[in-house]
């Protein structure tokens, strides 16, 4: 099936046979694999993307159900240049080890913060619940997430206009 | 897993999704997918053409009147979080839904999609049951109502024709006053319950409870709900005493499973605990 929809602010037009998901759509067909799959299956949340400002599962999504959507991957958080404040905190904090996980921590807490930027450490913990990190680094992780917030009661993140 | 092949179809109108589905033997209904899905990933099930409902508008909303709170079947968990009128409206909905899965699931996830899905650890069917909430449903041969009570027929089994689409779950009025609890406990929240229990009471005049309805999930094939328990309350004052003979009704009261997530006679036991301190809840 052809379908349209928008990827990090460009329309995209793919040819996808039902049965491929968001995900696979979104690394083989466009190549943008920074959305990175671990579980296939809508337990690790590594696959995390936005959906018309929603965070989903996009294991969990059919690339032919996003038509007309606009989708935000990873990659379009920030320009090439530099990294959001939520990646510098990221970074700041030692929020990663071995990387995998990230792309879903940082869209998932990007789609939490536009939304509470005035969220408290539980509240975090909570949504960040549906993002497994095997190299145990969650402490950080919160951190990293909290210390973000003032970017998004500022400029929403300093990605105004791209999400 | 990838997912295995399947033609997709995505009408515009209910009456335009029934006819698909009845044209195929083998079509599922797709909602949110949050479980069907990963049913696919696993290969549980093998669909030759998926339905989908997200075009269906007369499948969206919450509505709240003088006859209880309708909700559309394509109402997604994080529209019932949203909703601030549930608050009053229906309190117990409000917070079982609140274990429901985690942040991304549940701005995908559908009350419809649950209550066909039908798993026995799964809030949504647990609270139709207990609160007799009716289910309306439209096939080929017309819409019916079905009772919660004979909607879930077994796990991952319900009385839905396989032409049968979910329109809405209507829940009776929630009166003003009524006293109610909702207590789960998963290894991790928003994972399936272990065991969960829903319960709610009215008063009479004297302080006494009456129309006492108590519900739990996760111990057998199905939601349950417990009238020896609920017999139990009927005409009393909810203090500890009473609250201990409801703990050990419940336990009487079920058969749970033993997994690898518990043994039956933990399970047993959790749902003795859920029970009291749902009522411990409902008692302050």
């Amino acid at each position: 099936m052809l379908i349209r929809f928008e990827v990090n602010g460009s329309a995209v037009e793919v040819e996808a046979e039902p049965r491929l998901t968001l995900a696979d759509c979104l690394r083989h067909q466009l190549r943008l694999t920074g959305t990175h799959i671990g579980c296939e299956h809508g337990v690790c949340g590594a696959c995390t993307v936005l959906v018309d400002g929603d965070a989903v599962r996009s294991c969990l999504m059919l690339a032919v159900q996003a038509e007309g959507a606009k989708v935000t991957t990873v990659e379009g958080l920030s320009d090439d240049a530099e990294l959001t404040p939520l990646q510098k905190s990221f970074r700041k904090h030692h929020a990663l080890q071995c990387g995998f996980c990230t792309p879903g921590m940082i869209t998932t807490a990007h789609a939490l913060l536009s939304e509470e930027p005035d969220c408290d450490a539980a509240r975090v913990r909570e949504v960040l619940s549906g993002n497994l990190c095997r190299c145990t680094g969650y402490i950080p992780i919160v951190e990293a997430v909290l210390d973000a917030r003032a970017a998004y009661r500022d400029n929403a993140g300093g990605v105004a206009g791209k999400a | 897993m990838k997912l295995p092949p399947f033609e997709y179809a995505c009408p515009t109108t209910l009456p335009e999704a029934v006819q698909l589905l009845a044209a195929r033997e083998d079509a599922k209904a797709l909602a949110g997918g949050q479980s069907l899905v990963p049913m696919l990933a696993f290969r549980l099930t093998q669909p030759t053409l998926l339905v989908d409902l997200r075009k269906l508008a007369d499948l969206r909303g919450i509505k709240i009147t003088e006859t209880g709170v309708r909700l559309g079947a394509m109402v997604r968990w994080r529209d019932i979080e949203d909703d601030a009128r549930l608050s009053t409206a229906h309190p117990l909905l409000q917070a079982a839904i609140a274990h429901v899965a985690h942040y991304q699931i549940r701005n995908r996830g559908t009350v419809g999609g649950s209550l066909a899905h039908a798993d026995p650890a799964a809030e949504m069917p647990g609270i139709a049951l207990t609160c007799e909430a009716e289910i309306a449903v439209v096939g080929k041969s017309g819409a019916r109502v079905i009772n919660a009570a004979d909607f879930f027929t077994g796990a991952l089994t319900t009385a839905l024709a396989a032409d049968e689409i979910i329109v809405e779950v209507r829940l009776p009025p929630w009166p003003q006053g009524r006293r109610w609890g909702f207590q789960e406990y998963a290894r991790r929240r928003g994972d399936f319950a272990t065991a969960a229990a829903a319960v709610f009471f009215d008063e009479d005049a004297s302080g006494r409870a009456r129309n006492a309805h108590v519900g739990v999930i996760g111990v057998a094939d199905r939601p349950l709900r417990l009238a020896n328990v609920e017999a139990l309350l009927n005409g009393q004052t909810i203090d500890g005493g009473t609250i201990a003979k409801a703990e050990t009704a419940t336990a009487a009261a079920i058969d749970p499973p033993e997994d690898i997530h518990a043994s039956a006679a933990y399970r047993r036991a959790l749902a003795g605990t859920m029970v009291e301190r749902a009522l411990q809840q409902a008692g302050k």
